[in-house]
């Protein structure tokens, strides 16, 4: 190897008119900090997940104790009744509800992530296999992804979940079996783009293998599609779940699932409507800011940037 | 100006709004293009050449802000003219011709439909008449068989074949003007050539003014009665082809000319000449020469100030500061070595 | 075959060719449409050529006559389906891709494409050492950076991204990654064809020095005559997946004996104001090469053909200083 020659350090001095172009990572950064929805989703999410994370803290009481003599003790906030003991009341045990919520906060997340993200490897790796290989493997997944699509989702996850029973093991790969599709759908047809680039062929001549090929050098281009899809996979799990939940046939009592709270809030709903309304204003909030980071990171990872 | 004009452009700019500030694409440009003139725009990628032609055509990005003295057709205040009006204009009066026949044809229409297309849309006659003076065009730009290849669709033609259906799309209207953008840098070689001939042979047959933006000097050279050099939005220099390239006073055409191998002229395997640096951004105020950063004959008087376009003789301007002399001794003592 | 190679004059005619093509050839099948049966497509036929060490061999002609399936055939990529391809005298297909690899490295037309948008400048040239498991993280670090600067890369750069580079940058990229692996044999194609000029002389000047000092053997696809001109020893002509001249590239230049390559000269535009258009007349554009002409493929586009270049096809024969393959020369 021959000394690098004097005249190609001239490159070196940094030019007049060179102005300073921002990474990927930077550019990610920027939009970041000036996205409005990214930036609101993005804390309400944190929120509930410090909540969920730090309950066993924070909770004021173990949310399975009993106390039958403190039964539906209104909010605070009620005037007649309420009491800082139970801020937010409790339920027909007397259990204290602020505490149920937060540790529902538990289930609700982590059914709601590890679904989107057990899916999102599936899909993926299914999805990155078709698009990269093409011919007859890519007419095999299209195959496994149009039975997929045929099947009524919602019933074959009933009926799944009444044979396997309601544990959140079981629930969580139920519903990653529902929602792998999508991802499938568009790592796919992302590899097809990426797979004629240049870049993939030097690779390849380089005797670089598959695996490494897709591990390395097509994932990181299909990441950003991949999170967005999760994202809101994530905010329909969480509502899937609370449904089958309600339904009784998702976690089993006496576990504060806050599909569970509502289910069990519903014959007092008249007399007690926090019962309903606590719950079902947490699926709410919880689902929409996961909903509004997602957009954000749609938006912030696109290739262009929008407006 | 003479009634020959075809078109004047004074003082156009074009500035674009991007969010580190205000990008000038181009600056003070003047031209103007006769009848069966071939005005050649000749420059490097981001040097403002393809603006200027989508600001003649009136299709600039919704963010671009257009200012001119002057852009007349034929005499025809195009600054004032409403967006309907520029429609019915462009493929009749101003044809245009891009560089990816591919993706200006339209993939799901047969050739003949487009072509009758345009002349129906623009008033000139009915579908017979169409019909006629599509295969009649077809014919002139040397296609075997017309009334086959009419029904034929966009994808069973080679490229080749396809630019010389632009070319027969553009003339349906006989337009006083023809923009060229890139034409034959998406084909091979022999096409190239070929596909030029006939460009300009049909041009000074239908006598229409041409303007054709490159960035192949050979492609220049050989076609260009007029040739503009743009740099970083301006024009640097302006002569008749044979100015420009025997006798270049700008240091960034003299550059460009040392840069490219010519075959029987450069010596096989010499070092070529280069031009160092980068080219400038455009965003935000431009003060002094453009090009001082990449240029050899740089003193400070260049890094300040406007620099304004030399006359040397009538269509025969230069911005630099070096004198027209200064230039000639400096630059072929370069161009030599 | 093989004899005759040697006979027009390659300087060390003795010494075993850095690559040399016997009688390649590759054949794809195509199906058009549903149902239809597939058919041969035949990308490159009968290709046989050598190059010596430290030599530029160009292989030129227009798109569609072969070249990208014959680079890609170079460097491993695909197989050929006739004849076979030796490197340093050994055939490729008894070795593995990664024995290739490190003899052979392609550089491509596109630096936006040959480039991951997603992975650092120091990511993308240490590749080829990460694959082939050579050195530690720091020693890796240190190769990189001597290979910059080998292709004039500023080290500030070592950490961006392939977006914040200009387009000679980024080309310059893409050669330190295939350098790096100290390659004898660089396949490029088209290297300089999606630059601006003044970007394309420092990146050809810039192969001139690398072939100099490394001793590298170039196959240089191009269409770019002048380009091919400037830089090669010796030039390849094809048309239709076929060899159709073959010679030193100063022979070639001076003297270009098949109408197709005479063709092919004229119509270089070389900036002389003075001089009009050519004229070529080559009518046609490229036919099916799913059916062929008969007799020789570029019969129905040559000024010169007669009634037997229709009926049968001409071989490639020795005619003085080269290889060529027309019913003109005997």
């Amino acid at each position: 190897m021959p000394d690098a020659i004097q005249r190609r350090d001239l490159e070196d001095q940094v030019d007049e008119f060179e102005i300073a172009v921002p990474s990927p990572p930077e550019l990610m950064k920027r939009r970041a900090k000036s996205h409005r929805g990214f930036i609101i989703g993005g804390s309400v999410v944190l929120f509930f997940l410090a909540v969920a994370v730090f309950a066993p803290v924070l909770a004021p009481y173990d949310p399975y104790d009993q106390d039958l003599t403190n039964r539906l003790v209104p909010p605070v906030w009620d005037a007649a009744k309420g009491t800082w003991d139970h801020p937010f009341g409790t339920d027909a045990l007397g259990r204290d509800y602020l505490s149920r919520l937060m540790f529902g906060a538990q289930i609700s997340l982590m059914i709601g992530f590890f679904a989107a993200a057990v899916s999102a490897v599936v899909g993926s790796c299914i999805g990155m296999i078709g698009g990269y290989f093409g011919g007859r493997v890519d007419n095999f997944i299209m195959y496994l992804i149009n039975v997929k699509l045929a099947l009524p989702g919602l019933l074959v996850a009933l009926s799944l979940v009444s044979v396997f029973g309601g544990s959140i093991l079981a629930l969580i790969l139920i519903l990653s079996f529902l929602f792998w599709d999508r991802y499938a759908v568009v790592t796919r047809s992302v590899t097809q783009q990426i797979r004629v680039n240049d870049y993939i062929t030097a690779a390849q001549a380089l005797g670089t293998s598959r695996t490494r090929i897709i591990i390395g050098e097509v994932l990181p281009n299909v990441m950003n599609q991949i999170i967005v899809i999760a994202s809101l996979e994530m905010a329909v799990a969480i509502i899937v779940e609370a449904a089958l939940s309600f339904l009784g046939l998702g976690v089993q009592p006496p576990t504060p699932s806050w599909g569970l709270l509502l289910s069990e809030g519903r014959s007092y709903m008249f007399f007690m409507p926090y019962l309903i309304n606590f719950p079902g204003l947490a699926i709410f909030f919880l689902v929409i800011s996961i909903n509004m980071m997602g957009d954000g990171i749609r938006d912030i990872t696109a290739p262009e940037g929008r407006n | 100006m003479s009634s020959n004009t075809v078109l004047e452009v004074e003082n156009l700019s074009v500035d674009i709004t991007v969010p580190a500030g205000t990008l000038h694409a181009v600056s003070n440009l003047s031209l103007q293009v006769d009848k069966g003139e071939t005005l050649c725009i000749v420059g490097e990628s981001g040097c403002g050449k393809s603006i200027t032609s989508l600001a003649i055509m009136n299709l600039l990005p919704r963010k671009a802000i257009l200012t001119a003295d002057k852009l007349t057709l034929e005499n025809r205040d195009l600054l004032t003219l409403s967006e309907t009006d520029f429609a019915t204009l462009r493929g009749d009066r101003i044809g245009m011709i891009f560089q990816d026949p591919m993706t200006s044809l339209n993939p799901v229409f047969r050739i003949g439909d487009q072509l009758e297309e345009v002349y129906i849309q623009h008033g000139k006659g009915g579908r017979k008449e169409a019909r006629e003076r599509a295969e009649f065009l077809l014919e002139r730009v040397g296609i075997v068989a017309p009334t086959e290849r009419l029904s034929q669709y966009p994808h069973q033609l080679s490229g080749g074949l396809r630019q010389r259906m632009m070319i027969a799309m553009t003339l349906m209207c006989d337009p006083a003007l023809i923009i060229a953008d890139e034409p034959t840098t998406a084909l091979d070689v022999t096409m190239q050539a070929q596909t030029l001939n006939l460009l300009r042979s049909l041009q000074k047959e239908f006598n229409a003014g041409l303007i054709l933006i490159t960035h192949d000097l050979g492609v220049v050279a050989r076609m260009a009665d007029r040739v503009m050099v743009m740099y970083a939005g301006r024009a640097v220099e302006t002569g008749t082809a044979e100015e420009v390239f025997d006798m270049p006073t700008h240091p960034y055409t003299q550059g460009l000319i040392d840069c490219i191998p010519v075959p029987g002229r450069t010596e096989p395997g010499s070092k070529l000449g280069s031009i160092p640096g980068i080219v400038p951004a455009l965003v935000g105020d431009l003060d002094g020469c453009m090009f001082r950063n990449r240029c050899d004959h740089v003193s400070d008087a260049c890094r300040s100030g406007d620099i304004t376009l030399t006359e040397i003789s009538a269509g025969r301007a230069y911005r630099c500061l070096l004198s027209p002399e200064e230039s000639k001794n400096k630059l072929s003592v370069e161009g030599a070595a | 075959m093989n004899q005759l190679m040697g006979q027009f004059g390659h300087p060390d005619r003795d010494a075993i060719p850095a690559l040399e093509c016997r009688n390649v050839g590759r054949t794809f099948m195509i199906k058009k449409g549903l149902f239809a049966e597939k058919q041969p497509l035949k990308a490159v036929q009968d290709v046989s050529l050598q190059v010596n060490r430290g030599e530029v061999l160009a292989i030129v002609g227009e798109s569609g006559c072969g070249k990208t399936t014959l680079a890609k055939m170079l460097l491993g990529l695909l197989e050929p389906t006739t004849g076979e391809i030796l490197l340093d005298g050994e055939p490729i297909n008894s070795v593995s891709i990664k024995d290739i690899a490190k003899k052979v490295q392609p550089v491509f037309q596109d630096p936006y494409s040959s480039l991951n948008p997603r992975k650092t400048i120091e990511q993308i040239i240490s590749l080829p050492l990460k694959v082939h498991e050579i050195g530690s993280k720091e020693s890796r670090r240190a190769r990189v950076e001597e290979y910059m600067r080998l292709v004039g890369l500023p080290k500030r750069l070592i950490h961006s991204y392939p977006n914040q580079l200009s387009g000679g940058q980024r080309q310059r990229v893409a050669i330190a990654r295939a350098l790096i692996m100290e390659p004898k044999i660089v396949v490029c194609d088209e290297p300089t064809s999606a630059l601006d000029v003044s970007v394309q002389a420092h990146i050809l000047n810039l192969l001139q020095d690398l072939r100099e000092e490394l001793n590298l053997t170039y196959a240089f696809i191009s269409h770019n005559l002048a380009v091919v001109e400037h830089l090669a020893d010796w030039v390849a002509v094809m048309y239709l997946g076929r060899l159709i001249e073959f010679g030193k590239a100063a022979d070639i230049f001076n003297n270009p004996k098949h109408p197709y390559t005479r063709a092919l000269l004229d119509s270089v535009l070389t900036p002389d104001a003075s001089l009009g258009l050519p004229e070529i007349t080559l009518g046609r554009g490229l036919p099916n090469p799913l059916a062929p002409p008969s007799g020789c493929y570029f019969h129905p586009r040559c000024p010169e053909a007669s009634d037997q270049c229709s009926a049968e096809p001409p071989a490639l024969i020795e005619n003085e200083d080269r290889l060529i393959e027309c019913h003109l020369y005997k």
